[in-house]
């Protein structure tokens, strides 16, 4: 670790060992709020934080005007199915960039099958209207607060979520309207 | 809705029309770019709400990538965005090269810089010529078309493949530039610049172009940042951003290049800029043409990078790791990483994940168009309806990337 020298702006991203130690701004993240990070992961240049599934949207809000962050800039939410023997099962992740320090944080929720409801973010930022919805389609996530939850890609009446692990990859019936 | 039942402060006094009409615009409209339908609210012939439908051009890609190797994921990018597919090429061998933790040798980079800059003209080239068209000025389409046909050749004489080029591969690229490539290339950069001047006198200060765009599709650098603008559009909005300077990649850092901004925030703001990126894309590739040394264009990584053929022919170990990698794949160590680059329509993203294996368990794509589409309704409330082809065509949209 580094010492209180450490400057509180972007970590200098190198890519030698696939494990690191977290940087002083997660610390102070960590410090501000601990009961927000479940778990950090530093590896490949890359921060990840556990956020618990309550807090996920209270913690966006606040990295987005927290002065040392800034997070002002959602670029993605995407959704992920570890498999259906696995529990917690899906994770959303929340990949957080800002315009002004050109950092990236990874907010990650975890989501257990048979409670599949998270916060929305779209209070927080416009641009998780879209992405929300996409994660909605596709896995089935339901987020909680969002002004116009429905299927994006696929069409409304759509059997399932076609990226879940357990959807297959070939369907034998054509699709057809009811 | 009959016109008493309008509460009062909305009632419509000196319209033509009290009511309300709903329109659906596409999917089959020639200026949505694609299969994009927009569902219309219009009082006469102002937009109320426009309400984006997509998913018509939906493939289930990232499904796909799940059931694929890492290097046959390669092809499946080219069909995202497939005006410039050499980008999505680079973001996704990226992705699987920080999982791998690869080293990439320098020619490489430089001939990715150089593809990629090619390709960002070329898709800006298309934009232009289609952006003018849909305005109704049809002349532009065929300059630009002439000098993106260039770019083509370059590409297919590289890659073989003029749409589907297909590059990259993880670990280097899939070959070294062809004999006489290098002069080619500086033929059509050396004529560039005057094609740009061509479009310049043709759109720039044509009245009827600015009065078309000049105001139109307003959003502020505040919003934009909101709703996740990128690339372009967001500079058109004045906020310097580009993910070449802000987090580079494959060497950017060292190449003189400005990120040009317009203040105005509108859809003239936005052809300016790209615009002005086309001679910024012109002085990088000859700044990475002037680079160009002779070297390895592949990692040292036996067991990821395919072997030499020459070598695959004389060398027992070349050619079991040829046949390893073709017909089993390589193991990629477990982790995740979002690799972000900027495409020609802004940040394209690759969120990639490993549980080790040669497939990747998850493959997920930010597209740029996804992301900048989904503003359109707070661009288009209150213009005209002739104007939301206009901002349409300011967004750059590809149907290919949206629903992929």
């Amino acid at each position: 670790m580094d010492s209180d020298s450490a400057k509180p702006e972007v970590p200098t991203e190198s890519i030698n060992s696939s494990e690191q130690t977290p940087s002083p701004l997660v610390a102070a993240f960590q410090r501000e709020h601990p009961d927000w990070v479940v778990e950090v992961v530093a590896a490949l240049g890359e921060t990840t934080i556990v956020v618990p599934r309550e807090q996920i949207a209270a913690a966006c809000g606040f990295l987005k005007t927290w002065s040392e962050t800034r997070f002002d800039f959602l670029s993605d939410i995407c959704g992920v199915d570890r498999g259906a023997e696995e529990e917690p099962r899906f994770e959303v992740n929340y990949h957080l960039f800002s315009t002004t320090k050109h950092h990236r944080w990874r907010l990650k929720v975890l989501l257990n099958e048979d409670n599949v409801h998270v916060d929305s973010v779209t209070s927080v930022w416009r641009t998780a209207n879209w992405h929300e919805r996409e994660t909605y389609d596709l896995f089935g996530v339901i987020f909680d607060g969002h002004p116009d939850l429905r299927r994006i890609l696929l069409p409304e009446d759509w059997q399932g979520h076609a990226l879940r692990k357990d959807f297959p990859l070939r369907g034998y019936e054509p699709y057809s309207l009811k | 809705m009959s016109a008493q039942n309008i509460p009062a402060q909305f009632e419509i006094v000196d319209r033509p029309l009290d009511t309300q009409m709903t329109i659906s615009m596409g999917p089959q409209h020639p200026s949505t770019h694609g299969v994009l339908r927009l569902e219309l609210v219009l009082d006469g012939e102002m937009v109320v709400k426009a309400t984006p439908d997509i998913g018509y051009l939906h493939t289930g890609m990232e499904k796909l990538f799940e059931y694929k190797k890492y290097q046959q994921g390669i092809v499946i990018t080219d069909r995202m965005d497939y005006l410039n597919p050499l980008g999505n090429n680079l973001a996704y061998v990226m992705a699987a090269e920080k999982l791998l933790q690869l080293e990439i040798p320098e020619r490489a980079q430089t001939i990715r810089v150089l593809m990629c800059e090619l390709q960002r003209i070329g898709s800006h080239l298309v934009w232009l010529g289609t952006h003018a068209l849909d305005i109704g000025a049809m002349t532009v389409f065929f300059y630009c078309f002439r000098e993106r046909e260039k770019i083509l050749n370059l590409i297919e004489a590289a890659s073989g493949g003029r749409m589907t080029p297909s590059y990259f591969r993880i670990g280097g690229l899939m070959m070294d530039l062809p004999a006489g490539f290098e002069h080619r290339c500086k033929q059509f950069l050396d004529d560039f610049p005057k094609a740009v001047d061509e479009f310049h006198t043709l759109l720039t200060g044509n009245k009827i172009f600015q009065k078309r765009t000049q105001g139109v599709g307003y959003i502020s650098a505040e919003d934009a940042i909101d709703w996740g603008l990128a690339g372009p559009c967001l500079r058109g909005s004045g906020v310097s951003l580009d993910i070449r300077r802000a987090n580079p990649y494959c060497g950017y850092e060292n190449y003189d290049f400005e990120v040009p901004t317009e203040p105005d925030c509108d859809v003239w703001a936005r052809y300016l800029v790209r615009m002005r990126e086309l001679n910024e894309s012109h002085k990088i590739c000859v700044q990475a043409l002037s680079r160009l040394k002779p070297g390895s264009i592949k990692a040292d990584a036996p067991k990821v990078v395919l072997p030499d053929r020459q070598a695959m022919k004389t060398h027992m170990d070349a050619l079991i790791h040829h046949f390893l990698i073709v017909a089993e794949g390589f193991d990629v160590p477990a982790g995740e990483v979002y690799f972000p680059i900027e495409a020609s329509k802004g940040e394209l993203g690759v969120y990639m994940k490993s549980n080790g294996g040669p497939k990747p368990h998850r493959v997920h794509f930010r597209g740029p168009s996804f992301v900048n589409l989904s503003a359109l309704p707070d661009m288009a409330k209150g213009e005209m309806v002739a104007d939301i082809v206009a901002i349409i065509g300011s967004l750059d949209v590809v149907l290919g990337e949206i629903d992929r």
